[in-house]
């Protein structure tokens, strides 16, 4: 099962809707590929809606902290959505769920980004 | 009591190997009788066996092959992962959970192995590595 990754813009907020498996490979590269595209518009407030994403592998929690550390250095924010239990226990055990800023709501999360 | 049942393959430096392992644990997992929880971090746990073999070990190598083998016991279901690479030394491996290194991008494949099993070990072999994963039936 391969990932998609769409996107959608609100109040200035890029939304990037992930669905699939950010794993080794074609996932990783969908995900890195959409963060450089984004980052390269500009478009530094990016909003991870992860309730479709079904699994993250080493590879894919790689790839995570890749964006966010890229879209802080430009001097943007990187916020997560909608994390599944076995996504949200996998950023529990690995301590990089109090590392990412995590949100439930979609209108919190947009409200969350500096303005 | 069951008698050992073991099952063995010999893969190809694919990421396709990676994904058919990873399908193969599951599948394995469930018929042991683990919850579906426990099969989800067996699966994850050989996937990234399998990414240390065929990424870090082989690196792609058409020429070298990894070896995978799950053999289940009346007590638990042991999995190893064996490559021809040139081998490592885990305990190098820096701790990612130390604050220094949350942020980095590569490094936590074998925690997350000893996350998911009761047990892992390392071998060296000549050339290579194999890691067994184990895991403990629930005593009923």
């Amino acid at each position: 099962m391969s990932m998609k990754a769409s996107t959608r813009q609100v109040d200035g907020v890029t939304i990037v809707d992930l669905s699939g498996r950010i794993t080794l490979g074609e996932g990783s590269v969908i995900l890195r590929d959409t963060i450089k595209d984004l980052l390269g518009k500009g478009q530094k407030k990016i909003l991870l809606n992860l309730g479709d994403v079904s699994y993250i592998d080493s590879s894919g929690i790689g790839e995570l902290v890749s964006a966010f550390t890229s879209v802080r250095n430009q001097g943007g924010e990187l916020k997560l959505l909608h994390l599944t239990k076995k996504v949200h226990d996998l950023l529990q055990i690995t301590k990089l769920y109090t590392v990412f800023d995590v949100k439930d709501d979609e209108a919190t999360a947009i409200g969350a980004f500096g303005r | 009591m069951t008698a050992p049942q073991r099952v063995s393959y010999r893969m190809e430096s694919t990421l396709e190997s990676v994904n058919k392992a990873e399908e193969m644990a599951d599948q394995i997992a469930a018929r042991a009788g683990f919850d579906e929880d426990t099969r989800s971090g067996v699966s994850m746990a050989v996937r990234e066996g399998m990414i240390n073999a065929i990424l870090h070990g082989n690196a792609y190598d058409t020429n070298k092959r990894v070896n995978l083998s799950f053999e289940q016991n009346a007590c638990e279901l042991v999995i190893t992962i064996s490559d021809e690479g040139h081998g490592f030394i885990p305990d190098e491996v820096p701790d990612p959970l130390a604050p220094e290194n949350l942020l980095k991008t590569s490094g936590r494949g074998i925690f997350l192995m000893r996350a998911f099993m009761d047990e892992v070990r390392f071998r060296k072999l000549d050339p290579g590595t194999e890691i067994t994963l184990i895991k403990r039936l629930k005593s009923g």
